[in-house]
């Protein structure tokens, strides 16, 4: 849902708060305003133990990363309220610019609309990326045919095109057995179907609507586990926690058959899908000692909160870039 | 509301033809019983095996873990769920009973505007629950200026069972028999006096039931507080109205939702935990009713 589609949903609704308080003869007390906001002030306390709260929220991808590292956190620093949301990468972003959370999690880049929306609002903020995801293609334990497909193989099973059209493992190569091609990935408001379908089809959200959605991973793995010609896509922490129920498909982008995995993702052969996830600070918050602190902490342990949250670490090369981001972010 | 009871002399009065029908007929109701009691006994009996091997004081004395699913526990979630439904229920309460209050003893029915107002009280008790989340983000959390805390959630909760707390109570208050209210008002009371006194206590029993069972619904809600800032990770209580909360809904969705294991049982015993606040409440709700309930 878009912001505007948003804000005329909530002026719709203005129509039935109107008939409510009326239907409550009056009682209906309206609470004061102006006292929200409680964004609780870091008072500095002896032994440079700092209080307060940091907001996180944005894509459920990149949350439990956010969080462990709010976990590992509060054994230094139990004072401070670290909490992050699962609002996805766009609603994150839509409380973001409207100043309501310190750190945005995003499992692709914030988009032209949604950095005019910050423009807006006078947010400014910086672009870390914490960590890679490695989008893996599952196949059947049963499927023998399909060990490496060709980007082209999965744009064509994939493509709008394909609707109602390739229902065939056969169709798809006329190598592979007549067995029905059943397909299941994540829903439309998820980051990783915007960057699938960007990378595999060309455009974002361009994808064939017959395929069974859902925004839980666990229904893909047990569609894809249950299903002989079941094919499916999701991040490579879902593999990697299931990995004795399916099989990775290698990849090949035209530089042969590559295989999903931490090293290849690092070494930025695992091409096209391997993805960046990013968190964005806003250079306000950042000013704050409890969210500089946070923001100190996360950085420095990155690789030991990606190993621990089963995310796959950055390389060294991108690991000083993102220490020298969270320089110039803390300069203004 | 269970006030009315029915004459007791319907049954001997019914008549000794077509025992055929009459035998499918109470078959067909005792399976559509049935129905419901079997897969709420399916469902429990699925939560507490799966939730068993975690249903332990960690569950309450630990914080969620994103890290291990061993250590984690769910008690900001059960804090923040008590203190939501304990402001939902200051809010929803007193000002249903007020609304139902009016509308059944002062309300002049032929006036156009108070059938407006009943008819848009039904239909609101049947607005999808998302619909208040956008309600709640809009004005509470943002014109009001409220933020995502524990009062918008309370707030927002209140709003969406406030209609069936003014329906409930209205039927209470109903099914007090006039002739209670006219010989208070004969006996020389005014009106608000025939009301405290007489015909409100009379009506306890029906307007706790309804209002307990509203707060049992708010109580499971998970979706108008997912646009209202309940957060899927959050290792403190809340300390008073103002903070950030999550609730069990979103906790066990959130739990689900993981990839490992261990996380399933863990949601599964917060399942059982959820069900058994539920249950503390629906006895609440019958021992008031029993204990204030009167026959004429």
């Amino acid at each position: 849902m878009t912001s505007g589609q948003r804000r005329l949903s909530a002026a719709a609704t203005a129509a039935i708060v109107v008939a409510l308080s009326a239907a409550c003869g009056g009682t209906n007390t309206t609470p004061p305003a102006g006292e929200g906001t409680a964004s609780a002030n870091a008072s500095q306390a002896a032994g440079g133990e700092l209080s307060g709260q940091v907001k996180a929220d944005g894509s459920s991808t990149v949350a439990p990363l956010t969080s462990a590292a709010a976990e590992f956190f509060a054994e230094e620093q139990p004072k401070i309220n670290v909490t992050v949301g699962t609002s996805g990468t766009g609603g994150g972003f839509e409380k973001f610019c409207n100043g309501e959370t310190d750190i945005s999690n995003g499992s692709r880049p914030i988009k032209d609309e949604e950095k005019a929306a910050c423009d807006a609002k006078g947010v400014k903020y910086a672009e870390l990326t914490v960590a890679t995801d490695a989008l893996t293609v599952v196949v059947n334990k049963e499927n023998t045919w399909a060990s490496c497909l060709t980007t082209d193989q999965l744009k064509k099973m994939w493509e709008p095109g394909a609707e109602g059209k390739i229902t065939s493992w056969k169709q798809v190569d006329a190598k592979f057995p007549d067995e029905p091609l059943k397909l299941f990935g994540p829903g439309t408001d998820s980051g990783t179907f915007d960057y699938f379908t960007d990378e595999i089809n060309g455009e974002e959200g361009a994808s064939r609507k017959d395929y069974s959605p859902s925004e839980d991973d666990n229904i893909i793995v047990q569609g894809v586990t249950g299903t002989k010609g079941g094919l499916g896509y999701f991040g490579f922490t879902y593999f990697e926690e299931n990995a004795d129920k399916l099989k990775a498909v290698e990849i090949d982008s035209g530089n042969g058959c590559v295989a999903p995995s931490s090293e290849n993702a690092q070494n930025g052969t695992y091409t096209p899908l391997a993805r960046p996830l990013f968190i964005y600070p806003s250079v306000e918050s950042a000013k704050r000692p409890e969210v500089a602190a946070f923001l100190d902490f996360y950085v420095a342990n990155i690789a030991k909160i990606a190993t621990d949250a089963k995310y796959i670490p950055l390389n060294s090369e991108q690991e000083a870039k993102l220490k020298s981001d969270l320089d110039t972010l803390k300069q203004g | 509301m269970a006030v009315l009871s029915t004459p007791r002399s319907a049954v001997q009065l019914a008549g000794k033809g077509q025992p055929v029908r009459e035998h499918l007929f109470r078959i067909a109701l005792i399976s559509s019983l049935a129905i419901a009691f079997i897969f709420l006994a399916a469902l429990l009996t699925y939560v507490l095996v799966e939730g068993w091997p975690r249903l332990d004081s960690r569950l309450w004395e630990n914080m969620p873990s994103i890290r291990d699913p061993e250590i984690a526990g769910a008690q900001s979630a059960i804090t923040g769920t008590l203190w939501v439904i304990s402001l939902t229920a200051l809010f929803t309460i007193p000002t249903g009973i007020a609304a139902a209050i009016y509308l059944e003893e002062y309300a002049d029915k032929s006036r156009w505007w108070n059938r407006v107002i009943e008819l848009n009280i039904q239909n609101l008790a049947s607005v999808p629950s998302i619909v208040y989340g956008i309600l709640g983000l809009g004005i509470i959390a943002r014109a009001l200026a409220l933020g995502f805390s524990v009062i918008t959630a309370s707030i927002t909760l209140g709003l969406l069972v406030l209609p069936v707390v003014i329906i409930a109570s209205r039927e209470a208050i109903r099914a007090v028999p006039p002739s209670i209210r006219e010989g208070s008002l004969a006996l020389g009371a005014t009106q608000w006096q025939t009301i405290s006194r007489q015909v409100l206590p009379a009506a306890i029993p029906g307007i706790a039931t309804g209002s307990i069972l509203a707060l049992s619904r708010a109580i499971g809600e998970a979706a108008p507080l997912l646009m209202l800032g309940a957060v899927s990770f959050i290792r403190f209580n809340p300390d008073g109205v103002f903070a950030s909360y999550t609730v069990l809904p979103i906790q066990i969705f959130n739990w689900i939702s993981q990839s490992r294991e261990g996380f399933h049982y863990l949601a599964a015993a917060a399942i059982v935990i959820l069900l058994a606040i539920l249950l503390l409440m629906n006895s609440a709700a019958i021992w008031l009713r029993n204990r204030y309930q009167k026959r004429w």
